[in-house]
């Protein structure tokens, strides 16, 4: 059986026109892969590229060189060639992203927040709503909350907001950067119980944990990324 | 959710193929080539002079291009070059499967009839007879668009910016359009005007389905609304991609410039 | 006698062709407005100067005139043209709509029925009824050449909107044989009735505007209106107080200053045709209100 995710090769510099065209080499060779129901957390020091795989198998950072490869569909794509059309359709019906900080919609309530990636692919609002509450409610958010924009909420609140929101569709691909990172003890649980039923789905999660005791916790296997660094 | 057939989807909605636009030895555009799907929203990024209004003139049929053509698929499913169309052809389009919205709302509005009218002229135009069902529908889109109902009645003359702006988008969509052109939507209006307005595009942008073409030199505009961006600078599209990749990732010089000119707030 | 500087009935031969050729290209087009290079008369414009040209144009020697003013053969107006053409073109003259080959006619259409062999021609100021909404002629003409009539109705609808009816009372638009709108002149819209299917033929002539239209016998005349808001012609709620005519449309004539006044046939030969043959109406009658309805 195929892997969910096969990254090979994949290699990423960033050149800063506006500083004398400086290039800032991210990540080199890139190669890993993931299969359905396994959890694999990058490890790594601060800089040493992490988020930035992550969002390059989002299709959020574009590669140089490389391949991203990706189950959608049953079919394996590669996503660093891939048209922004079809990368649209992953995000839409594979790949689910929560980001290390939550980036929203000014003046959306939280509820619509968390509701809006089950209701674009196509569950009807009301239920769509529902299912958001449920969540919310699981990550302790109280519900006097949910009819606010998270802009006011705090960190960790909005972390909450931000994991409900990547957690309620069924996605068969997660990419988790610091899901932990802000929350106490109690919440930090609740979202490790939310990572293991995603696996028992027969979720292929990537995730980044800075937290020794959480990355124990999850992961099934762990990458080193320092091998990936790029010279500098 | 508004259901479209699902074969659409695969098929784009318009292309571009190789086009551009001079006067004399002056070159406004060149080399624009894309494909634009149902449900998606492009957004044309760049400075004055950069070339983005006289594209989007050309992809509305509105300028005839020197080079390159675009093509539109109709509602029959075929896909027609839109300077082999007949006026009239062109101009029932432009009435009922697209819509346009001006920067300037006056430009995109009848100033002087009542806001039911304006909205209503569309219907009239496909020859919808009945003064009660054209008012009901009128009533039901200035709900959409959150203006007051009591205003139905009055001339947009009576309206501030804001409400003009909102009564513009209702005035396009009432047809249910299958793309919609926007030329600056949002410039000229008070910030939380412009934010009121860009949350109801956004949400109807959605819930009805459309394919979108907004041209802006705001890049908060294009990272709400547009799900693909294309920067252009001298006439030529120097980058594209998806809205957060150009954004987040900018590769040309010039768009690195941009992505680090706005002000952070 | 006649001076005889004037050829007949006062344009050249060449003037006439060419307006005779307008004619015909209208008739072939009911309800398009044809242009026509429109001569200076001897009244300024917004005294009938359309209908003269068209009238000058169609009359012949055997031809026998009638011409009215709001219904009237002896206002100012209707004598002057009278008295012009038979200066110009010493043709016979009348003020019975049923003796007369050609009527002219400045807003109001005679209440006899008119037959087959008759030409009424209309005065008009503005013939394009979009012209108060969409100024430009560039973009009416286009309406009207790809049948766009959109606006038309954005009129009609904004009527009832602010006055719970559609308030046009003269001037009514029409569409004529199922394609072109076109504007009656301003006629009651009690008269737009007689135009369909009129066995008479229909002349419209606008000097300033420089625009010739017409509908030929037997074509479809049929006024805008709103499924739910249908057009409805009026009736008075009183006949005539000269001659009792239930059905003719109505001048009010103050009589006194202390407020009396008296509802009397506007088409004054109908009146008086009437009032010769017997009928007759109490004379001086109550103050009356109009009333929609019928």
């Amino acid at each position: 059986m195929s892997a969910m995710i096969e990254v090979s090769n994949a290699e990423k510099t960033f050149t800063m026109h506006l500083q004398g065209g400086v290039q800032l080499p991210v990540v080199r060779g890139v190669s890993f892969k993931v299969d359905a129901g396994e959890c694999v957390v990058l490890a790594g020091p601060s800089g040493a590229g992490k988020s930035s795989i992550l969002k390059m198998m989002f299709g959020n950072y574009r590669c140089d060189s490389g391949r991203i490869g990706i189950r959608h569909q049953g079919v394996q794509i590669d996503l660093a060639k891939a048209e922004p059309r079809q990368i649209l359709s992953v995000r839409r019906s594979t790949i689910g992203y929560v980001s290390q900080f939550l980036r929203a919609v000014p003046r959306v309530a939280a509820i619509d927040v968390v509701a809006e990636p089950l209701i674009a692919s196509g569950v009807a609002r009301t239920r769509a709503r529902e299912q958001a509450g449920s969540l919310l409610r699981c990550l302790n958010i109280p519900e006097r909350l949910w009819a606010l924009p998270p802009s006011t909420f705090s960190g960790g609140e909005q972390q909450r907001v931000n994991i409900a929101r990547g957690f309620i569709s069924d996605l068969p691909i997660l990419l988790l950067d610091e899901p932990t990172a802000s929350l106490d003890a109690a919440n930090r649980a609740v979202v490790v119980n939310m990572i293991d039923e995603k696996k028992r789905a027969g979720v292929a999660m990537v995730a980044i944990v800075h937290d020794d005791e959480i990355r124990h916790l999850i992961a099934d296997r762990v990458v080193d990324v320092t091998s990936f660094a790029a010279a500098a | 959710m508004v259901e479209r057939e699902s074969e659409d989807r695969d098929q784009p909605l318009l292309t571009a193929e190789g086009l551009g636009k001079s006067y004399g030895r002056l070159t406004a555009c060149r080399d624009i080539a894309f494909a634009l799907y149902p449900g998606e929203v492009l957004a044309i990024v760049g400075e004055s002079g950069s070339g983005k209004s006289t594209l989007l003139q050309m992809l509305s049929a509105q300028l005839a291009p020197s080079a390159g053509r675009v093509s539109y698929r109709m509602r029959d499913g075929v896909m027609r070059d839109l300077a082999a169309l007949g006026e009239a052809e062109r101009r029932f389009l432009f009435r009922t499967d697209w819509g346009y919205v001006h920067q300037d709302p006056a430009l995109g509005l009848r100033m002087a009839v009542s806001a039911g009218a304006n909205v209503g002229e569309r219907l009239m135009a496909v020859g919808w007879n009945h003064y009660g069902r054209i008012r009901d529908t009128a009533t039901s889109w200035l709900e959409r668009v959150e203006i007051d109902t009591d205003r139905i009645d009055d001339a947009p003359r009576t309206y501030s910016g804001g409400m003009r702006q909102r009564l513009q988008i209702a005035r396009n969509l009432v047809t249910q359009p299958r793309l919609v052109f926007m030329d600056e939507p949002t410039g000229g209006l008070d910030v939380s005007v412009q934010a009121r307005l860009l949350d109801l595009m956004r949400n109807l942008v959605g819930e009805l389905d459309l394919a979108a073409i907004v041209v802006t030199h705001d890049l908060a505009v294009a990272r709400l609304l547009s799900h693909r961006l294309m920067v252009m600078k001298g006439g030529r599209v120097i980058e594209a991609g998806l809205t957060d990749q150009v954004l987040d990732d900018p590769r040309e010089p010039y768009t690195q410039l941009l992505v680090s000119s706005i002000l952070p707030v | 006698m006649n001076a005889p500087a004037y050829n007949f009935a006062y344009l050249d031969e060449q003037t006439k062709r060419m307006i005779r050729r307008a004619i015909l290209k209208a008739i072939a087009i009911p309800g398009y407005q044809v242009p026509f290079a429109s001569r200076e008369m001897p009244m300024p414009y917004g005294w009938g100067t359309g209908g003269v040209q068209v009238t000058a144009a169609i009359l012949g020697p055997a031809d026998v005139l009638k011409v009215i003013d709001q219904g009237s053969d002896d206002t100012t107006n209707a004598i002057s043209i009278r008295k012009f053409f038979a200066k110009t073109a010493g043709v016979a003259t009348t003020t019975s709509t049923a003796d007369a080959t050609v009527i002219q006619t400045r807003h109001r259409i005679p209440e006899a029925p008119l037959h087959s062999g008759q030409v009424l021609v209309y005065q008009v100021p503005i013939p394009e009824p979009l012209r108060f909404l969409e100024p430009r002629e560039t973009e009416t003409r286009r309406m009207h050449a790809l049948g766009e009539y959109g606006l038309m109705h954005v009129k009609l609808y904004e009527d009832i909107a602010r006055f719970g009816h559609i308030a046009t009372s003269y001037a009514y638009p029409v569409k004529v044989n199922a394609r072109y709108v076109m504007d009656p002149s301003p006629t009651p819209k009690f008269d737009n009735p007689k135009m369909d299917h009129c066995p008479a033929l229909q002349l419209f002539g606008a000097g300033r505007e420089k625009r010739i239209y017409a509908i030929p016998p037997h074509t479809s005349v049929v006024s805008l209106d709103f499924e739910d808001h249908p057009f409805t012609r009026y009736r008075f709620d009183a006949p005539c107080a000269l001659c009792g005519a239930g059905d003719s449309y109505l001048d009010e004539i103050v009589t006194d200053d202390k407020g009396s006044r008296m509802f009397v046939c506007s088409d004054t030969d109908y009146c008086e045709t009437r009032q010769k043959r017997g009928h007759l109406g109490s004379e001086s009658a109550a103050p009356h209100k109009e009333k929609l309805h019928g």
